[in-house]
């Protein structure tokens, strides 16, 4: 069996387009004047046939459309592509096809449309549920605008799931409860919440960088705010089961789990990434950044990609070692060992168990709760 | 090019300044004028060649460049320049330069005035009796006050000022009565072209493509492409195969009579035997009696320097016999210690020259070093009545063996404007220091202190700029051993002894270093997954302790399908990086800790 098997096929779709762009934001994701939807679909379309005649006869799982804003694209372009995949690719009997919203002003009416074109789940990013973290995090809704687009997409949709930042400035641990507590009452089957990065580039990344963005909690807060995250999910039936991912035991979303478990992914639009195999050779993909560029090259009929990379069976060891550890279930051992062609270091193995980071049992390694807020720690012992 | 000089049409004079007041651009301008280099080649600094100086924006090397000036005379004039640093760590530079040549350009920022190096290098320059030019520079600067600026030279220095020459290496203005002055006002040199050959050996480099090259001025006699010299230190006899003049890139040239100055190569094997301040004559009717040769340097800081890789211990030796040819102010002595293996206990004249020289390594070799606490040779004296050297900390023998233990003590000058005397003494005092004399001269006070070299290696050099921003000049001799309460101070990280970072100390103040020491290197180690107790000791009795605690959070918030690339490439780079740290039983310190550990503001 070939080993992307054991992950699943999923497709990706990146819109790269915001209505503004977030301070903290280091997401492909542009601000343009006018964008042509109708050039767009039709190179989303031309990308599908491409790599639909590589992948001819895989069974798709999933399609995600991610961004940027995928909720601005006009739901008769998601209609084109979503008709267009069904087309070219065999689906499973329940795909799973999601499309990230942001709460702007979203009419209930394009939530249907969407839903009519074949989205049959809505991640929404909600970010904050006070407004003055919001207004902190540059976000251009309100926490009273974003449960009511949340409440339109509940109703439209069986399953939503919504995003959050915690870990803000001058938010402290008790803050953080109490937002988590509202969180959850919310949810409906699926929450993803990540402590704020600082990622270099982004207007954030600057302020920091001149000493500005003061009040953000020292290591030991992040750490009492993750572990109270993971106490509190788990107690209201929503445990995590990633790193920054929770949701009720079968309501996990079945696309990112393709990329923790390392199958196959087509990533398709501006700086999208993919995964590969054909004749038993594993491909990274990645397409072009600049949204123009991107379409100027699909729309001059060459593909819209960088030239592959092959990756090595060392290398995808090494990246299964370090997705898959990031979920709760964990990592299959004698998978890893297949591709990597030898164990892992057993001293070192051991060292970690002592510590109570990891623990080994019925063939699956996983990063215990301590090891998991450590888990970059954990990767270097284990890896270098 | 022509072979032969008159000897009266050649000028040879170095520039000396406090740093950063402008010499390596006054030499821009010089070679610039003089069109010894097209424009489109030129650029700022050009002679300050290596990377470091180039990153730093500080000369390291003295270089030389022979540049040709058509004078008002009429005639043609053969200048050699040499633009010295102006660092004090690098002072060894300058003193060396100085007995090429017979003249100096004294530069002085005009909006800044004398400073301590200024004074130093006036004194060298005095010393080699040069005859001196000052030059007030950057008058383009709103805060130049040339005037003052005069005065204070003949307060300070004592140097007549009235005839300083006003310019900008910036802007070129000046220039021209720069170049007339070196000609008018300097003196041409000496030489006796039909005497035996007689060339004091200047400098040496390493240069991938030529060998060792070496850079010679003439004394007496002349020199031919073909002969055969010998080294009158070493005794080694070598064939000339090239000889050049610097331009500042070499141009071949037949010979060099006396008052000249150029290099030559010699398919020279053994780094060894060029020795710089060597007298260099004919194999067959050399000279007598040698030049008296340079007063060899006195380094201060020693310290051991490791390959990370102990497979690279061979490239580690091959590269510091190198770097030593260019560098004679550094010595070196092969070391092997428990935690890091063989390596080198190395001697810099200060803790700047320590680091260019570890960077020079690294890079222009392609190693990876690690390097270990700075100090001084200690005498042991041991109850048997055998006298040992202590070079390293690490080696300390079982105390009830020794009886008592010598530490070098120095003869130290200061000179500062007495607003700082104060601040000076206590510097002093702090350090253990007797004081010996104290005068004044004008504003400005010289007090003399015996001092222990352990102390002045540490960071009295930062310690004196920073209390006197930077307005006092130091110089010191060795004077002699004396006994003193000294102890070894262990320094124990997660129970481990890591002896890299053993330091011998005075018992009155091992606390006080012991807790500076664990604090800064709780600051310095990475948290771990556990955590990790940081203790001094002297033997087993700990003196200071602190704990890092464990790490409590390092894992990335997002990780989808496009970040198993950048995630797998980062662990790849961290992969490399690791190559800098160092093990100690389960904990790793990287290797910036070892020297910034003993950096430290007290
Ligand atoms: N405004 C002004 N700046 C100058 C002038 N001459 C030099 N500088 C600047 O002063 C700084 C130091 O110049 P350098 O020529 O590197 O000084 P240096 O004396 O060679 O320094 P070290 O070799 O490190 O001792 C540089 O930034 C120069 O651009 C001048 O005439 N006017
Ligand atoms: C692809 S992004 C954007 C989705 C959508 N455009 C939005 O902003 O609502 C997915 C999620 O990543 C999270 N995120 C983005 N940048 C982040 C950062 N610097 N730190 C933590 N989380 C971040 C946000 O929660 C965001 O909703
Ligand atoms: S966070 Fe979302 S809305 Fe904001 S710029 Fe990034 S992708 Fe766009
Ligand atoms: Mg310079």
């Amino acid at each position: 069996m070939e080993d992307w098997r054991a992950g699943g096929f999923g497709l990706y779709i990146h819109w790269p387009f915001c209505q503004s762009k977030c301070p903290y934001c280091d997401f492909n994701s542009h601000v343009a004047a006018s964008i042509d939807q109708g050039r767009w679909r039709d190179a989303y379309l031309r990308e599908i046939a491409r790599l639909g005649a590589e992948t001819r006869g895989r069974v798709l799982e999933t399609v995600f459309f991610g961004g940027g804003t995928p909720s601005l694209m006009e739901p008769e372009v998601v209609g084109a592509v979503l008709e267009a995949v069904r087309a070219t690719w065999p689906m499973v009997n329940d795909p799973e096809i999601t499309l990230e919203a942001n709460p702007g002003s979203v009419e209930a009416g394009r939530f249907r449309a969407f839903r009519e074109a074949g989205v049959n789940r809505v991640s929404m990013g909600v970010q904050a549920l006070n407004d003055d973290g919001l207004r902190r995090l540059g976000r251009l809704h309100s926490v009273a605008e974003a449960r009511q687009a949340f409440d339109i997409a509940r109703n439209c949709f069986d399953r939503v799931s919504f995003d959050l930042i915690y870990a803000r400035q001058d938010q402290t641990l008790a803050d953080w409860r109490v937002e988590l507590r509202e969180a959850l009452s919310m949810a409906v089957d699926h929450l993803s919440m990540y402590q704020l990065t600082i990622e270099d580039g982004t207007a954030f990344g600057d302020r920091f960088a001149r000493g500005g963005l003061r009040g953000l909690p020292d290591e030991d807060v992040q750490a009492d705010m993750y572990d109270a995250t993971q106490e509190i999910c788990a107690a209201h039936g929503m445990p995590g089961y990633e790193i920054s991912n929770h949701a009720r035991p079968g309501a996990e979303s079945r696309h990112n789990l393709i990329y923790w478990r390392m199958g196959d992914y087509i990533g398709i639009g501006p700086g999208a990434h993919g995964r590969l195999t054909l004749d038993g050779q594993r491909w990274a993909t990645v397409a072009p950044r600049a949204p123009g560029a991107w379409l100027a090259r699909v729309e001059a009929g060459s593909d819209g990609e960088d030239p592959r990379e092959a990756i090595s069976r060392e290398e995808q060891a090494t990246e299964y070692l370090l997705m898959s550890l990031r979920l709760t279930e964990g990592m299959d051992i004698a998978r890893h060992e297949r591709l990597a062609g030898r164990p892992l270091n057993a001293a070192r193995l051991r060292h970690l168990a002592e510590e109570g980071l990891v623990t080994v049992a019925d063939g699956r390694l996983k990063a215990s709760p301590t090891g998991r807020v450590v888990l970059n720690a954990v990767l270097r012992e284990l890896l270098m | 090019m022509r072979a032969m000089t008159q000897l009266d049409q050649i000028r040879n004079f170095s520039i000396v300044a406090h740093i950063d007041h402008g010499k390596s651009t006054l030499a821009d301008r010089l070679i610039q004028m003089t069109g010894t280099v097209a424009a489109r080649d030129m650029k700022a600094q050009m002679l300050d060649s290596m990377d470091i100086e180039r990153e730093r924006g500080i000369t390291i090397k003295a270089n030389t460049v022979r540049i040709e000036y058509p004078a008002k005379d009429g005639r043609t004039y053969i200048l050699n320049l040499i633009d010295t640093p102006g660092h004090v760590d690098f002072a060894y530079e300058v003193s060396r330069s100085m007995r090429a040549v017979e003249g100096s350009l004294l530069v002085v920022d005009a909006s800044q005035g004398v400073e301590a190096q200024t004074l130093a290098n006036v004194y060298q320059a005095i010393d080699a009796g040069h005859e001196i030019v000052p030059v007030l520079n950057k008058i383009d600067l709103p805060a130049a006050d040339p005037d003052r600026v005069k005065e204070n030279i003949e307060d300070v220095i004592g140097l007549d000022a009235s005839d300083a020459i006003p310019i900008s290496a910036k802007t070129g203005l000046g220039i021209p009565d720069v170049l007339e002055a070196i000609v008018t006002r300097l003196p041409a040199p000496k030489g006796d072209r039909d005497a035996p050959l007689k060339a004091m050996l200047v400098d040496s480099w390493y240069d991938a493509y030529l060998g060792v090259v070496v850079m010679i001025r003439v004394m007496d006699g002349v020199i031919r492409k073909g002969d055969r010299v010998k080294m009158m230190q070493t005794g080694a006899v070598y064939g000339i195969d090239k000889l050049a003049v610097l331009k500042p890139q070499m141009v071949d040239i037949a010979e060099l009579g006396p008052g000249e100055i150029g290099v030559l190569t010699a398919s020279i094997k053994q780094v060894r035997d060029t020795r710089v301040g060597d007298t260099i004559t004919h194999e067959r009717k050399g000279c007598d009696t040698p030049l008296p040769g340079f007063k060899p340097a006195q380094p201060v800081v020693f310290c051991g320097l490791f390959p990370v890789d102990a497979n690279d211990f061979e490239a580690l030796r091959d590269a510091i016999e190198k770097l030593a040819l260019n560098d004679a102010s550094f010595s070196y002595e092969m070391e092997t210690s428990a935690a890091l293996g063989f390596g080198f206990r190395c001697g810099f004249l200060g803790l700047l020259h320590l680091e260019v020289i570890r960077d020079r390594l690294e890079r222009e070799y392609d190693l990876d070093l690690i390097t270990t606490a700075p100090s001084v040779v200690f005498k042991l004296h041991m109850k048997d009545g055998e006298v040992r050297d202590l070079h390293n900390p690490a080696d300390m023998p079982d105390l009830t063996y020794i009886d008592h233990i010598e530490e070098p003590r120095i003869k130290a000058t200061i000179m500062v404007p007495d607003d700082y005397l104060g601040d000076i003494l206590k510097l002093c005092q702090d350090r253990r220091g007797i004081q010996l004399n104290l005068t004044y001269a004008g504003s400005r006070a010289m007090v003399e202190y015996d001092l222990p070299l352990a102390e002045v290696v540490f960071d009295f050099y930062d310690r004196l700029k920073s209390v006197t921003k930077g307005y006092a000049s130091f110089d010191y001799q060795i004077s002699e051993y004396r006994e003193d309460h000294l102890v070894k101070m262990s320094i124990l990280v997660n129970e481990e002894p890591v002896d890299a970072l053993s330091m011998m100390v005075h018992r009155d103040r091992a606390e006080m270093r012991g807790r500076a020491m664990v604090e800064k290197l709780k600051e310095l180690i990475p948290r771990h997954m556990f955590k990790i107790p940081i203790q001094a000791a002297i033997g087993g009795r700990v003196i200071a302790r602190e704990t890092l605690s464990a790490m409590r959070k390092d894992v990335t918030a997002k990780c989808y399908g496009g970040d198993a690339t950048r995630k797998r490439k980062l662990l790849d780079k961290q992969k490399a990086g690791k190559k800098r740290m160092r093990q100690f039983g389960k904990v790793e310190i990287p290797q910036e800790a070892f020297i910034s550990a003993l950096k430290m503001d007290e």
